[in-house]
């Protein structure tokens, strides 16, 4: 148990989601190491490290989406709001249903910009048809997409550009109201104009929803972030405020990675 | 020479021996179309869709063998598509676990080449021979049996085209997995597996082997399930066989009607996948 990074986490922030011990393997291969984390609620937790380091594996334990493939196993305990996500009996859909995800590639459904959002509010809630509409201007507006589709919500979704298509994903992840919002490298396909759109709507859904964010782009982490979390091959290097993580590491480890050292 | 010449020259002779075997391939298939085409097109008139197969010496057309193999066919594609579809979706979406998938994918691919006259056979020894009469009903088995194993195939392999990153974004919303797969995967794999079925069509509306054993044939109008139907393919085998004129000539053309319609099943199939096809 590594007692210094628990201790980072400010004991007067609220924690969404516990890591307890957390070990993930992909068949044979041990991916993380004994990770401990708290996740603070309705802020931005950055994931940092080189790529295969295990950010987006954390990730995907926090919803269970690893379970979707045979030999892949996580052990330990990762709580939300005291439950234990890995506990056999968990509902894996109410769980997804509370724990959005929103990938690195834009997956637009192929059906209309419509009921690619009405897909997963259906799935969860009764609405009549005006509260749909309602439900999905919402979220349309918040994920800064509503001026350019208000007048093309029959078109398919695939239609739309890649910026614009992820922001839809982003819409579709929003309009189920879901508490924790994992983001998986959402910008790294996307242009700056983009990114920079995403980076924005992230910052303005921080007061709503917990959201945990996996990125290459260490400025970005350390633009949209409140929390930082470097990890090094499968293991929790350092976690902190995001400011003191990258002004002032704690770990030599952390800064050449930061610094460009790395390697 | 040097080493640029010599691979300029390598590269052209490759080039010109794969352009004469292209010809020499499209030499036979442009002999057989243009034979069929000569000796059937004078018998496509309005008799050859409006009358009766005639008794030798007289004429007639081939509307009981069009009618009947419509139907045959229309029938065993119905009941195997879904089947097929079924299946493929299962191999595809639930077959990443367990020995069941693989087995299943294994004889399956037996059954998708085994030569159609033993499923003809097969369908003789489990239901003909047991009602003790040739039937449509038999002849529609044989011919469902046809389409199942490339349906199966084809679905399967149209549902491994769809991203996995797309199952996981509909089960990132929480949905449960039949949602996932009918409201996403299949819709994005849809113009695959409809193309697959269309494939299905056109290669059971030619075939005789299983129809054999099965519907046999029949020289009148019948519309009875338990009873033998005529079906272009063995009418064909039958009149091609025979040393009446008129027969042959009746053979030729419902030859020209089936590649006719293979043909322009095959060139809907191509439209269809060309036109609907997602890019990702």
């Amino acid at each position: 148990m590594n007692a210094a990074v628990l201790q980072s986490t400010p004991e007067t922030v609220a924690q969404k989601i516990e890591v307890k011990n957390l070990n993930f393997y992909y068949g044979g291969f041990h991916a993380l190491k004994n990770i401990n984390l708290g996740i603070p609620e309705r802020k931005v937790t950055a994931f940092i490290g080189p790529s295969g380091c295990g950010k987006s594996t954390l990730l995907r334990t926090f919803n269970r989406m690893y379970a979707l493939y045979p030999n892949q196993e996580a052990q330990g305990e990762i709580l939300l709001d005291g439950d234990n996500v890995l506990a056999p009996g968990q509902d894996l859909n109410r769980l997804r249903a509370k724990v959005g995800m929103v990938f690195q590639k834009p997956t637009p459904f192929p059906m209309s910009i419509y009921d690619n959002i009405a897909f997963g509010v259906r799935l969860y809630d009764n609405l009549s048809s005006r509260e749909m509409e309602e439900r999905i201007e919402w979220a349309l507006r918040k994920a800064a997409l509503w001026e350019e589709v208000k007048d093309k919500l029959k078109q398919s979704g695939t239609s739309l550009s890649g910026g614009q298509q992820q922001r839809l994903c982003i819409a579709r992840g929003i309009a189920v109201k879901p508490e924790v919002l994992l983001l998986d490298e959402p910008a790294s396909a996307l242009d700056p104009i983009s990114t920079g759109r995403i980076e924005e709507l992230v910052h303005e859904l921080k007061t709503d929803y917990t959201i945990v964010i996996v990125t290459h782009n260490m400025q970005q982490a350390a633009r949209v972030s409140d929390y930082t979390a470097y990890m090094y091959l499968g293991e929790m290097v350092e976690f902190g405020v995001t400011d003191e993580v990258f002004i002032k590491p704690k770990k030599k480890e952390t800064e050449d990675y930061i610094t460009g050292r790395f390697g | 020479m040097s080493l640029y010449a010599r691979r300029l020259l390598l590269n052209r002779f490759n080039l010109l021996v794969s352009l004469f075997a292209m010809l020499f391939g499209l030499f036979w298939l442009g002999w057989i179309l243009f034979t069929l085409f000569e000796a059937g097109f004078k018998a496509l008139t309005p008799d050859l869709v409006l009358r009766m197969t005639p008794p030798p010496g007289s004429t007639g057309g081939l509307l009981n063998a069009i009618s009947g193999s419509l139907f045959m066919a229309s029938a065993g594609t119905l009941l195997g598509t879904p089947i097929g579809i079924m299946a493929g979706i299962y191999l595809a979406e639930f077959g990443r676990r367990g020995w069941l998938a693989p087995v299943t994918r294994f004889i399956n691919d037996i059954l998708l080449s085994a030569p159609s006259i033993v499923i003809g056979l097969f369908i003789y020894e489990v239901y003909v021979v047991h009602v003790g009469h040739f039937s449509a009903w038999a002849g529609i088995m044989a011919l469902a049996l046809i389409v199942i194993p490339v349906v199966i195939r084809t679905t399967e392999n149209m549902l491994r085209l769809v991203p996995d990153s797309l199952r996981e974004a509909a089960a990132a919303l929480g949905a449960p997995q039949w949602k996932v797969i009918t409201f996403v995967t299949v819709r994005s794999a849809k113009a695959g597996i409809i193309t697959g079925i269309l494939l299905a069509v056109a290669r059971i509306s030619g075939e005789t082997a299983p129809l054999l054993f099965t519907a046999l044939n029949n020289q009148f109008w019948s519309l009875n399930m338990n009873a033998p139907m005529a079906n272009l393919p063995v009418v064909i085998f039958q009149f091609a066989m025979s040393p009446y004129e008129n027969w042959q000539q009746l053979a030729w053309a419902g030859a020209l009607l089936i590649t006719l319609s293979v043909l322009t099943l095959n060139i809907l199939a191509r439209v269809f996948f060309r036109n609907k096809t997602p890019v990702y």
